[in-house]
């Protein structure tokens, strides 16, 4: 059989299994394979053990074992007292945990701070596990409700119509500012050299001023005659209701079709009033409690959050307008996304908290803190465009040739298949963007905004809890909170992504 | 025959400076199969694709069904509801399952409730004989089943016309006969095609006339057997005697 010579071979026995000489497997078989099988990795390995040893055993130390767990104030965190060299101080986070939280949110009030946190849970929950149905609902529920439902309950106040004086307020505005203008040139025109000119495209302007506001009297006039009625709220409420129904319910096609729109519309109108009944909105709602005393993780969480789901929006809509063959469009994207792109945060803070009110006219504020949102939400959002045109960009042509082979719309080509796929391409960039945004939010402090960050260096002050470990027991803790938030996050997206990428698995 | 299904008339087109299509005119029965053939950048490719206005062009006129697409690209969509397309590349959505892909379509551009669209597009993925890799991904298949549902998902449009680019040139050998092969059954169910290849088999045995394109002009038109027997134009000569050796 051993025979050189002969070509053929037929086994006789066959050879049982044995284990391999030299282990491969288990712990032992790692510390042989990878951490000692070259001069390299030896050295490495001891380096990486030594950097363990000098960060992990302070931080246990630091954080556990030489930490004080118990006292009522500073003195119980100073080492004469303690007996050793202390390390955390956590009576002092224990202490200053609502103020952390909810910075100077009226205490009596907080329950409403812990309400909203609830319900984004509750809603934001089911959102995220791909198993649970009916997400379309969910969504709308999170993006659309939640954010008023929100408002209501951490700002307070409540409304003095709906829909109906809506509309017309603003069309009335709308048709005020048309005839601001023309009076304007009117008035120029007295003094002009081209007067002439002026004056006939000023009464031009003022004519269809007047034109809208006859046009728009209906609705104005059924505003005034609801606002004098017993229940304002309640008939603007009914009115806007009925003519919403009746539009959805013939645009969804009439009697033949409609029948599902107009209950759906019902059945949202039912909700909006359970909503409005049950916050009192037409009763002046809660207590309002002003956002200059908001502050701590609520004001972390509220610009985070609003950043992050504003931000993609405006992100998607500048990469698309960006790749548009429009030029307007197209300049106008790309100047934007450059302006924000080029211009630091901090900067873009401190002119929406300090100087955009010099520019607004006189009697029209915006809120501070919605300053900064907004601010955030343009910065972010340009980040994300770039984000999201790099997914663009990676596309082939054939996908949108052969959905406008299919007839498909631009629109809809966009949204169902570019934009799906582009996507995805980029999860890790987009996440990375939102991460960097969470721990932006710390910015806001320097524009007097009191989020985690601002609430906890505000507590260092306190000479109650002065010791020499506050501060850094103080900035360990917000570490560990930040920590929690973007690492989670982190951890989410990689599902995503491994999920939402299955079919480039082949 | 009765009115042509897709007339082209007088039909130029060019890149910037390049003149791609010259002066084309071709008209289509209803039924026919025409080939088009001709060397590389001769524009083929381009001329098929003016037909459902993935291109403009600057002038001339083309009609489908009685449809008109002028060089400003009128009634676009009406014109891309009769004509599906199958391209070289398959461009199948990845993102999508072999059964979204064929339901995308009727259901965002006709309308057709979902559970039908699933049903018709089982029929067309039967009909192309992979109605077992419905929720597959296009990804987990092999060029030719691809190449076959995107057959599938143009069908499921119900088109007058179907315009195929080089379908089988982005395949290896022994996947080009299986979507040969349902080619030859769409053209013996009576859908008129017009196919870009270089496939002279396919040429001889389907088409009722083959055309020959060379530098953005129709060089000649014929039925298969006077074209490959007797070319009568010196560049059709040349272009026949490379390609069968
Ligand atoms: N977008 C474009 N811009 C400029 N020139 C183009 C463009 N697309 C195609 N061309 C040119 O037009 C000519 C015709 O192209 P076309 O793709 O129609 O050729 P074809 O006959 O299909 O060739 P092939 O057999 O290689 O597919 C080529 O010379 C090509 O270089
Ligand atoms: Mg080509």
């Amino acid at each position: 059989m051993t025979d050189i010579s002969s070509s053929s071979f037929v086994r006789q026995d066959l050879l049982a299994e044995r284990p391999a000489p030299i282990k491969t497997t288990g712990f032992i078989g790692l510390v042989r394979t990878r951490l000692f099988n070259s001069p390299t990795n030896i050295l490495l390995t001891i380096v990486g053990a030594l950097l363990l040893w000098f960060t992990v055993i302070p931080s246990v130390r630091f954080l556990i074992v030489d930490a004080v767990w118990s006292g009522q104030d500073r003195t119980a965190c100073l080492a004469e007292n303690a007996g050793f060299a202390v390390g955390a101080c956590w009576p002092y986070i224990q202490a200053k945990l609502p103020q952390l939280i909810y910075g100077f949110y009226p205490e009596a009030e907080r329950w409403r701070v812990d309400l909203t946190m609830l319900l984004a849970v509750v809603l934001l929950l089911p959102l995220l596990v791909p198993r649970l149905p009916a997400k379309g609902l969910n969504a709308g529920l999170f993006f659309v409700a939640f954010p008023v439902v929100a408002f209501f309950l951490l700002h307070g106040g409540g409304i003095k119509g709906f829909g109906l004086s809506w509309t017309a307020g603003l069309l009335q505005l709308f048709d005020e500012s048309i005839i601001g203008a023309g009076q304007a040139l009117l008035s120029l025109s007295k003094t002009s050299a081209i007067a002439p000119l002026l004056w006939v495209v000023g009464s031009l302007i003022v004519l269809v001023g007047t034109a809208i506001s006859w046009l728009i009297f209906p609705l104005t006039w059924l505003r005034d005659y609801v606002q004098v009625m017993g229940q304002p709220v309640w008939a603007d409420f009914g009115i806007t209701a009925a003519i919403v129904s009746l539009i959805a319910f013939f645009l969804a096609g009439g009697i033949r079709t409609g029948g599902r729109a107009l209950a759906s519309s019902i059945a949202i109108f039912i909700a909006i009033a359970i909503v409005i009944k049950l916050m009192g909105l037409d009763r002046g709602g809660l207590p309002i409690v002003t956002t200059n005393l908001w502050g701590g993780l609520l004001v972390t969480l509220v610009v985070s959050v609003t950043g992050i789901v504003t931000s993609l929006p405006i992100g998607i809509a500048l990469a698309l307008g960006r790749r548009s063959t429009i030029p307007l469009i197209r300049i106008f994207s790309i100047a934007f996304i450059e302006f924000w792109r080029g211009v630091p945060l901090i900067t873009v803070l401190f002119f929406a908290t300090y100087m955009l009110p010099l520019f607004l006219p006189g009697n029209f504020t915006v809120d501070g803190l919605v300053r900064a949102l907004i601010g955030i939400a343009l910065f972010t959002g340009a980040y994300q465009a770039e984000n999201v045109r790099g997914g663009l960009a990676a596309i082939p042509r054939g996908q949108g040739e052969a959905a406008a082979a299919l007839g498909l719309s631009w629109w809809k080509t966009t949204s169902l298949i570019v934009l799906p796929q582009a996507l995805r391409h980029v999860i890790p960039n987009l996440v990375n963007s939102f991460i960097s945004l969470f721990k932006d939010t710390s910015l806001v402090s320097i524009v007097a905004l009191f989020d985690l960050l601002g609430s906890l260096r505000a507590s260092f002050s306190d000479p109650k809890w002065s010791t020499p470990s506050t501060a850094f027991t103080g900035f360990a803790f917000a570490g560990i909170i930040y920590f929690i938030f973007c690492f989670g996050m982190s951890r989410y997206s990689l599902f995503v992504e491994r999920r939402l990428n299955a079919h480039r698995r082949s | 025959m009765s009115e042509p299904i897709v007339k082209i008339s007088g039909l130029n087109k060019w890149y910037g400076e390049f003149h791609v299509l010259r002066d084309i005119d071709l008209a289509v029965a209803k039924g026919e199969r025409i080939v088009i053939c001709g060397p590389s950048g001769s524009g083929k490719s381009t001329l098929i694709r003016c037909i459902n206005a993935l291109e403009e062009f600057q002038e001339g006129e083309i009609v489908v069904d009685g449809i008109e697409l002028g060089p400003n690209l009128k009634h676009v969509d009406a014109v891309r509801r009769e004509v599906g397309m199958v391209f070289q590349s398959f461009n199948l959505f990845p993102h999508l399952t072999v059964l979204d892909n064929c339901t995308l379509a009727p259901i965002w551009v006709r309308n057709i409730p979902k559970k039908d669209a699933e049903a018709t597009a089982m029929k067309f993925l039967e009909r192309v004989k992979i109605p077992h890799q419905a929720n597959k991904f296009p990804g987990q298949m092999s060029g030719g089943q691809q190449q076959r549902v995107a057959i599938a998902r143009a069908l499921t449009m119900n088109p007058k016309v179907m315009l195929f680019d080089e379908p089988t040139s982005a395949l290896d050998p022994e996947m080009v006969k299986e979507v040969l092969d349902t080619m030859v059954d769409l053209a013996e169910e009576g859908m008129t095609m017009l196919v870009v290849t270089h496939e002279m088999g396919f040429a001889r045995e389907v088409a009722n006339r083959v055309v020959f394109m060379d530098a953005g002009q129709i060089i000649e038109a014929n039925t298969p057997r006077e074209f490959f027997a007797a070319p009568r134009h010196a560049r059709t000569k040349l272009f026949l005697s490379q390609i069968l050796r």
